[in-house]
């Protein structure tokens, strides 16, 4: 038995048209290699990792041109052999439009591996493992591309109750992990065992929705055999209730583990931890192939002649690998991702990179503007379709009217922008794009509000030190004065004639105070750990000191009293 | 250029109001067939009058004319006035109602979705306030001459052969009035026009609306809470005085099958922009409503309390939604929403 019986529910999610078997109708194809490849340095969460390669240089394929930068980023590799032609700014694969940092490759079309060794984890420290896939360049392949070897840290208590792997893949239109599950199912539960291992894991559920059920049986056969080796039934295969978002982490490890894990938290703190099933492979292919992180499964679909998904090396531009699937006449934009969560590209020469699970093709026929945008009426259907529970009406409202700390009560950031809300409102109202608004003004303020402490407490700590500068002076003056006093009246009353002037005698005084002073201080400040020194370093010393002392009597009439 | 989602399920505020609308249908047949033809003359006077004004604030505020015009819901608050308000009362309580209900209650407010106030509860407080003796005078069942009904509407009132009171309103003043020394039975046993249960025809109306309420939960387009809030509370209360004391309080089956409360339990404390939109929120609001209308009946002055209870509860729903936020997903057990 792989089949897992007892399942949980989330709470809202939505049914749209799903229109997936375009996309698998056929098997996976390997996208020929483009003529030059851009591969951008920052493809994950984290830092943005530091180029290793000048123009000019001649890469393998394998070969690791970034380098992560800290343990919060991700290796990037030359997707294959050539020659780096630039280091330089182009357009990224974001709806932003701007550009970032690139290595532009021209293949030589002889796909020379570096030397592939396999990285024997068993062995190795956990934190050694980590940096190997960290340097290997895997992160999280459903989209949010978080550096994996981040989470296969098992938390506070060593060990994990379950490793969850997400083959849900709700999103409409997108196929690769069904195909992936269906083609390389032994490739995914390899990777599972290597991270059920460093997460000291107990066991290891897949959740795959039902309406995929080649995926279903597929990896059910793997989960066996694996289970055989295992001896014991701990990978198990859980076919979901079809239903968006089912595939976002937290709704997945709701539905299969019953846990909740709350906005901001970990869910290892849970006892659990969700990778996505191609990430898994990725997993797999690094440490037992020796091969780091070079290309993805791409679902190609939407306005196009042929649906398919293409095993695609990272740094194809998105026209070459869309101009496979011939589309159609009508198209007009591309979206990275599905149509729920995807975001449209600045253009069609975007490189295809770790995040790209989906290029959807569009058209306006395909997907028509929304009608008018009409008042809210409450009528509370976002709320019914929320899987995070919130209440999107309310957000909406102060996130319209910019009361975003009222938008923040209503839980603002436990939004996962699914767009379950705009896809059911009868006022075609587009409310995530009001959240993300909201979001983006409550980041820019915290910034702003950040440099705007730093600076204020910048200018509270120059006016405390200068205050204290300020007392500090007075204080010495006044002793200075007070004691100069004294010393006068004391070398008056011991000088029985009065041959100078009082005040020469008390500059006189002042010169003798200073010079006490100096003695004293002098005194004190005689270093300690120069006890038992060889008679050498002892020489060496005192030369160093006679210079000292040679510099400090040249400086001296520099220097002012106070100094 | 939009972002996503990209496609949307196929839904508008229209439509919801034409199911709302179609959902009224089954209770306005049934009461054009008790009472006559007049709800009908009502219901076409009020709805051309809505949507005067309507487009007459919709231009006076440089809003898109046919986009709101096409909503539907001005017909619907249209249609709510013209079935709560006397089928024979003169065309001007009827016109000068939906003024107060579109012009005022909606548009001055900021249009569609930003009222406080259930338009069409508005428009009967204020009117009942104003034209008590008018608002009460209501036709008899059986008296279905379509003639006289349109002379009552735009001519010359000739109302004895015509009108009486609601059961509800003759109830509440046999009862509890201070020289009343009638009893429930008495008064529901020696009159004619008193049905089974909640009077003569409106029984059967209440079942229409019952039946329209039905399909507006099998839309979707309401959520149980309400109606099941509002009828259990309005059943509990009233049960619970009959048992007491049978003589002087009416008992849940005439409660819930005469004046408004049906339509009230499925079309008017459902209103989705000024009531509570929190699950817990619902029921409040909606149990608060059968309790303050419950009051209103039995001991206020006037013959149906459901308006001003909408009205009272329409104050507090902010704050009960304010208090009943859902916990959101993974806060389970801690504190939600805001306080």
């Amino acid at each position: 038995m792989t089949a897992l019986q007892r399942l949980f529910k989330f709470n809202g999610g939505v049914k749209p048209a799903y229109n997936k078997e375009a996309s698998t109708g056929l098997p996976i194809a390997v996208a020929p290699t483009p003529t030059l490849l851009v591969i951008p340095l920052h493809q994950s969460i984290g830092g943005p990792p530091r180029p290793l390669v000048k123009a000019g240089e001649r890469v393998l394929k394998g070969q690791r041109i970034g380098d992560a930068d800290g343990n919060v980023s991700s290796a990037v590799h030359a997707s294959t052999s050539g020659t780096v032609v630039a280091v330089e700014m182009r357009l990224m694969p974001h709806t932003s439009g701007l550009s970032a940092m690139c290595v532009v490759i021209e293949p030589d079309g002889r796909n020379e591996w570096i030397p592939r060794q396999p990285f024997d984890f068993r062995s190795a420290s956990p934190a050694a493992s980590r940096d190997f896939l960290r340097d290997a360049g895997v992160v999280g392949l459903g989209g949010a591309v978080f550096p994996s070897h981040l989470k296969l840290n098992a938390g506070k208590q060593g060990k994990l109750d379950v490793l969850v792997l997400n083959g849900a893949e709700c999103e409409p239109f997108i196929t690769c992990d069904d195909v992936l599950m269906r083609e390389r199912p032994e490739e995914i539960i390899k990777g599972a065992v290597i991270m059920r291992e460093m997460l000291s894991a107990g066991e290891v559920l897949i959740g795959i929705e039902d309406n995929k059920p080649a995926a279903i049986a597929a990896m059910e056969i793997a989960a066996r055999a694996a289970n055989r080796v295992a001896g014991a039934n701990v990978y198990k295969v859980g076919s979901v209730p079809t239903r968006y978002p089912a595939g976002g982490a937290k709704q997945l490890i709701r539905v299969l583990t019953g846990i909740e894990v709350p906005h901001g938290e970990r869910s290892t703190d849970y006892g659990v931890q969700c990778f996505n099933v191609g990430t898994a492979y990725a997993i797999h292919e690094a440490i037992e192939l020796g091969q780091p992180l070079i290309s993805r499964i791409v679902t190609v679909a939407g306005n196009v002649g042929q649906a398919r998904n293409y095993e695609v090396l990272f740094g194809t531009p998105m026209k070459d690998l869309v101009a496979l699937c011939a589309p159609l006449p009508d198209s007009d934009r591309l979206i990275m991702g599905g149509p729920m969560m995807g975001f449209r590209m600045p253009g069609d020469d975007v490189p295809v990179v770790k995040a790209t699970n989906c290029v959807l093709v569009g058209s306006t026929a395909l997907f028509p503007p929304p009608p008018p945008e009409m008042p809210c009426i409450r009528c509370g259907e976002c709320a019914k379709a929320c899987p995070a529970d919130l209440q999107p009406f309310e957000m909406y409202w102060f996130s319209r009217a910019k009361i975003f700390g009222k938008a923040q009560e209503y839980n603002l950031f436990d939004c996962i922008e699914c767009g379950c809300c705009a896809y059911v409102c009868p006022s075609r109202i587009p409310l995530v794009d009001y959240y993300r608004f909201a979001k983006s003004e409550i980041w820019a303020r915290e910034v702003e509000k950040e440099a705007a402490d730093v600076a204020r407490d910048r200018y509270e700590f120059r006016l405390l030190r200068e205050e204290r500068e300020k007392q500090e002076k007075a204080a010495k003056l006044a002793a200075k004065t007070a004691a100069g006093r004294e010393k006068a009246a004391a070398a008056l009353a011991e000088a029985a004639k009065p041959a100078a002037t009082p005040e020469e005698d008390a500059k006189k005084a002042l010169i003798a105070a200073a010079l006490e002073r100096a003695r004293t201080e002098k005194a004190r400040v005689h270093p300690e750990n120069t006890a038992d020194l060889t008679p050498e370093q002892q020489a060496e010393v005192t030369a160093i000191e006679a210079r000292r002392a040679e510099i400090r009597e040249m400086a001296k009439p520099h220097l002012r009293p106070d100094d | 250029m939009n972002n996503s989602p990209y496609f949307l399920q196929p839904a508008s505020v229209q439509s919801v109001m034409l199911r709302v609308l179609l959902a009224l249908l089954p209770g306005i047949a049934v009461y054009a067939w008790f009472f006559g033809g007049a709800v009908l003359v009502q219901i076409v006077l009020a709805s051309i009058t809505a949507l005067a004004a309507e487009a007459a604030m919709l231009k006076a505020r440089g809003k898109p004319l046919m986009m709101f015009l096409g909503d539907g819901s001005a017909l619907v608050t249209a249609w709510l006035i013209a079935l709560t308000f006397p089928p024979i009362a003169p065309w001007w309580l009827t016109v000068i109602g939906v003024l107060a209900a579109i012009v005022i209650a909606k548009h001055l407010y900021g249009g569609l979705g930003q009222n406080p106030f259930n338009p069409a509860m508005v428009a009967f407080a204020l009117m009942i306030v104003a034209y008590p003796s008018l608002m009460s005078q209501w036709s008899a069942a059986g008296f279905t001459d379509f003639a006289p009904q349109w002379n009552a509407i735009f001519g010359t009132r000739q109302l004895d052969a015509l009108t009486m009171a609601t059961p509800l309103d003759a109830l509440r003043t046999a009862l509890h009035t201070p020289e009343a020394r009638a009893t429930v039975a008495g008064v529901l046993g020696n009159d004619a026009s008193f049905g089974n249960i909640g009077g003569k025809g409106w029984e059967w109306v209440a079942a229409g609306y019952f039946i329209g309420g039905l399909y507006l939960l099998q839309q979707r387009i309401i959520t149980w809470h309400m109606p099941a809030a509002f009828l259990a509370t309005l059943f509990v209360i009233t049960g619970g005085f009959a048992l007491y004391d049978p003589g002087r309080f009416a008992g849940p089956g005439f409660h819930l099958f005469t004046g408004g409360a049906m339509l009230g339990a499925f079309f008017i404390v459902t209103d989705p922009v000024s009531g509570c939109t929190t699950p817990r929120g619902k029921l409040i609001f909606a149990a608060g409503i059968a309790l303050l209308t419950w009051i209103i009946r039995t001991f206020g002055a006037y013959p149906d309390g459901i308006a001003f209870a909408v009205l009272l509860m329409n104050i507090a729903a902010p704050l009960i939604d304010m208090y009943t936020q859902p916990p959101v997903f993974g806060h389970k057990g801690k504190k939600g929403g805001s306080a």
